[in-house]
């Protein structure tokens, strides 16, 4: 099935004029990733309305659709018909431009995650830096909405998230100098192809507290519970977008859900294997579940795989809203600059010596060096 | 020794992981949202929702413009002249309740020495124009025949403890 969408593709492409078919490539693909993102963007809201409302003991929304399951459409066309009410002492340019400048590199960080073997948009040798570069810029979009409002609410929202924001980047880029370390490459593709194997070649388990960090100071990037002082509805409104409203407000709200789904991305990339089975490498096992028919390729490596992980962590990320109280402010920064970066810093010492000492089943494949 | 595991204690996130667990096993447990228009919660037979002017079982209005609601009522949402009848007794001839001041205090209905001014268990209405939820003496006496029975069967329930 997915095999003929490709050849069909393929052949629709060969089609085009010889000059614009590597355009109509990058085109196709770009629509490819991007509307999954946002489906599963609009799915990901009402998953979360859904279960923080069964931890809470309710049922969550049950009423547009069979259980509710077209709610995400009823949410959009809404925001959509709502006008955008500009304030009159606002930078209008800035105002506008700032959900955007916060959407885009929520999108464009997809460039370099790699799908399946093979399946990355655009394989470059610099994708994990390239990640941390177009993750950043996320900022600006949060600081200039908080500015261009003119408002209290919304100036104190984006100093605090600015300043939350740029603590947990440097524990965030730590965690990621081990992957790098670890992998001994700066390609997403290849960071995946190092942990090929069994679930002991995953790069969880020599860089548990790199790991560990990695994912909390995500949910710190994204402003969520229970590091949400950037929005936090009971002391400043709802910070940095008091002010927006309609579509402004939901392109705010899209490119936080699909930051959460990157970061979730991200660290399945990067510490869980990638598209890889848990199941692979287990010998006589995975040789008898993968040659069951007809649904023997689930246990096998591949796209879906990527996504139960993906699946998982973003579980982590509403079960989190769901159980914790916000953290105050200068809990945050403590935990950020006094528990994180030393423990990455440690951790980044003994992953040195791991490599050097080239300890199975991680640092002896020759590729880390 | 003590430091040590209290620090164990948070660095192992240990009391965070059990107020996952907390969480996660309320997620699979029974809820309790009730359905609202199709489902009702049971009610007190003191609930106090939209407002009635009773009548005595031959047909005379209780209400004597005594104005004790009136002087009681802490949102001054009640209005009352009074002028007296051919039969020389005192009536009211206007008897306002402005329902967007009104809270649902249900001191009118405790100040009232006949029983006349009475909140009903109604509370799904509405208003549509302006002036709709202005309820006058016919909107309120209508009231007061639309639940009769249901009025009735409530005072009585209250009686033991009045």
């Amino acid at each position: 099935m997915f095999e003929m969408i490709v050849t069909i593709w393929q052949d629709a492409i060969a089609l085009l004029p010889g000059g614009i078919q590597p355009f109509a490539e990058i085109i196709t693909k770009i629509i490819a990733i991007m509307i999954p993102l946002i489906l599963s963007v609009a799915y990901l809201t009402f998953a979360e309305r859904k279960i923080i409302g069964y931890m809470q003991v309710r049922i969550g929304p049950n009423r547009v659709g069979p259980r509710g399951l077209f709610q995400p459409f009823a949410d959009v066309f809404k925001l959509v018909f709502k006008e955008i009410i500009i304030p009159s002492n606002s930078n209008k340019f800035l105002f506008i431009g700032a959900p955007l400048i916060t959407f885009a590199p929520a999108m464009a960080a997809w460039a370099v995650i790699p799908f399946d073997e093979g399946m990355i948009l655009s394989n470059i040798d610099a994708g994990l830096l390239y990640v941390l570069a177009v993750t950043s810029i996320g900022v600006y979009g949060v600081i200039i909405a908080g500015w261009a409002s003119n408002s209290k609410y919304a100036f104190l929202g984006a100093l605090r998230s600015s300043a939350q924001i740029v603590s947990y980047e440097i524990a965030m880029g730590f965690a990621l100098v081990g992957v790098l370390i670890a992998a001994g490459s700066l390609n997403m593709h290849d960071i995946v192809i190092a942990q090929q194997g069994s679930v002991a070649n995953w790069f969880f388990l020599p860089l548990f507290p790199l790991f560990m960090v990695y994912f909390i100071s995500g949910v710190a990037e994204t402003n969520r519970a229970p590091f949400d002082v950037a929005e936090g509805e009971s002391e400043i409104v709802a910070g940095f977008h008091v002010e927006y409203s309609g579509m402004a407000f939901a392109v705010f709200f899209l490119a936080e859900y699909a930051n959460m789904i990157l970061i979730a991305g991200l660290t399945v990339v990067m510490f869980l294997g990638g598209w890889y089975s848990p199941l692979a490498g287990l010998g006589v096992v995975s040789e008898t579940l993968f040659a069951i028919p007809y649904i023997g390729w689930m246990f096998d490596s591949g796209f879906h795989w990527l996504v139960f992980k993906m699946a998982f962590f973003l579980l982590l990320f509403l079960w989190f809203r769901a159980t914790f109280p916000r953290y105050r402010y200068d809990q945050i920064m403590r935990l950020g600059w006094k528990v994180f970066i030393p423990i990455t810093i440690v951790w980044l010492l003994v992953v040195g010596v791991a490599v050097l000492a080239e300890i199975p089943p991680w640092f002896d494949k020759g590729g880390a060096a | 020794m003590k430091f040590l595991g209290k620090y164990l204690n948070s660095l192992l996130l240990i009391e965070l992981l059990k107020g996952l667990r907390v969480t996660g096993h309320y997620f699979w447990g029974k809820k309790f949202t009730v359905f609202y228009p199709e489902e009702k919660t049971p009610q007190s037979h003191r609930f106090r929702g939209l407002h009635a002017l009773r009548r005595y079982p031959n047909g005379e209005e209780r209400c004597i413009a005594c104005k004790l609601c009136e002087a009681v009522c802490p949102a001054l949402a009640i209005t009352i002249d009074s002028a007296q009848r051919e039969d020389g007794t005192r009536r009211t001839t206007r008897y306002d309740i402005d329902l967007t001041k009104c809270i649902y205090c249900g001191f009118c209905e405790e100040a009232c020495p006949v029983d006349a001014i009475v909140e009903t268990r109604v509370f799904e209405y509405h208003g549509e124009e302006r002036g709709d939820l202005l309820m006058t003496k016919e909107k309120l006496l209508a009231h007061g025949a639309q639940y009769k029975k249901e009025l009735a069967n409530d005072r009585s329930k209250d009686a033991p403890y009045r």
